[in-house]
């Protein structure tokens, strides 16, 4: 696999054009986020500039929690854009995406409206970042959330996370996969 | 690293040598203006490795920003039914701007096959399912954008211009050659 190893390499030390975050500084300890098993924490945040939602009102039903670093990536197809089509099977399995960053209400929402995201963004804005650093998703250097994604049970519970090098878009796949196991899981803890 | 899910098949349209040591895959929408600057470069490198490489186009429609991926990619896949895929692939990334239904129609004119078929496959949405599969099998890859690249399986995390893609084909094929 010298080859991958070689390409991966590359793929941190050279200027991306697929993917975003490019000015972040990679140099540094990767956070601790919540493993798998951990409650998680319960929040109320704005998801519009009068209006607030908190995790434990979604309880009964699996939720994607999805930190970002910022609205606005130069990107087409950028990570909520994906979550934006992917929606419809995340709903497959009775789950709701959040996207959450420190970006304010207004920026969320002039944001959504502009790439026609039909999800809730959720502002991480006062105390800046404090959800972002109960899940260990904050990176203090930059002051933003990182790439970072959980999937929570419909008990409150973590059953899937996954911390993404900030300038690599991680995608649907891992939620997919998570999703389909919780499934399977249920289906033979109903049985 | 993310792995292509789904193995180059029957359904795929395919550009190239079909026994060419590098399949180059790319996840791509033709209302996306990255993907439009990524066209011409994706002839260069078929045209710089010649039989060496094969490439296979598959739609990645994000239909929620680009109200025109899905019809632009379903007009393809039309054309693909009539085997002229390539002709309309080129032709939607070389009109890019003007994407909807009066270009599809003329540049099925224009490749002389039924404009009026186009319109009630189009109004039918009956080339819908081809393209949710393959941006499924897209998603289930970790393709996180457009366009997305895979070489020989794994996904092109780099650059895609002309010089990255060159060179991560270059590393592929020099290892290519050490194996055999």
């Amino acid at each position: 696999m010298a080859t991958a190893k070689r390409g991966q390499q590359q793929a941190m030390n050279q200027p991306q054009t697929t993917s975003e975050g490019g000015s972040y500084s990679r140099m540094r300890a990767p956070s601790k986020i919540l493993p798998p098993g951990a409650e998680a924490p319960d929040f109320r945040l704005r998801v519009t500039p009068d209006q607030d939602l908190s995790l434990s009102e979604l309880r009964g039903r699996p939720v994607i929690v999805a930190f970002y670093p910022a609205d606005w990536s130069p990107v087409c197809g950028d990570q909520m854009a994906i979550y934006n089509e992917v929606r419809p099977e995340f709903q497959k399995y009775g789950a709701e995406v959040l996207g959450i960053s420190v970006d304010g209400a207004w920026c969320h929402k002039a944001f959504a409206e502009h790439r026609n995201i039909r999800f809730p963004l959720l502002s991480d804005f006062e105390p800046k970042g404090e959800v972002a650093k109960s899940y260990g998703a904050y990176r203090y250097t930059e002051g933003v959330c990182e790439r970072a994604l959980f999937v929570i049970d419909k008990d409150g519970v973590v059953v899937w996370s996954y911390l993404s090098p900030i300038a690599v878009n991680p995608g649907a796949d891992g939620i997919l996969d998570a999703l389909e196991g919780l499934q399977q899981k249920e289906g033979v803890s109903a049985a | 690293m993310a792995i292509l899910k789904v193995p180059v098949g029957p359904d795929d349209h395919i550009q190239g040598n079909p026994k060419a040591p590098i399949t180059l895959v790319e996840y791509g929408d033709y209302e996306c203006p990255a993907c439009g600057l990524a066209y011409p470069i994706v002839k260069a490198v078929q045209k710089h490795f010649g039989r060496n490489l094969r490439f296979i186009f598959r739609y990645f429609p994000l239909a929620q920003a680009h109200p025109n991926a899905e019809s632009a990619a379903e007009t393809a896949e039309w054309a693909a039914s009539h085997r002229r895929f390539w002709e309309m692939h080129d032709a939607l990334y070389e009109n890019q701007t003007m994407l909807g239904l009066p270009l599809y129609l003329a540049l099925a004119n224009a490749l002389q096959l039924p404009e009026v078929e186009l319109s009630v496959a189009l109004e039918n949405r009956i080339f819908h399912p081809k393209v949710r599969a393959d941006f499924m099998g897209g998603v289930r890859s970790g393709v996180n954008g457009t366009p997305t690249f895979f070489i020989n399986g794994r996904r092109h995390d780099a650059s895609y211009d002309f010089a990255h893609l060159v060179a991560a084909i270059d590393m592929e094929l020099e290892q290519a050659g050490t194996a055999s």
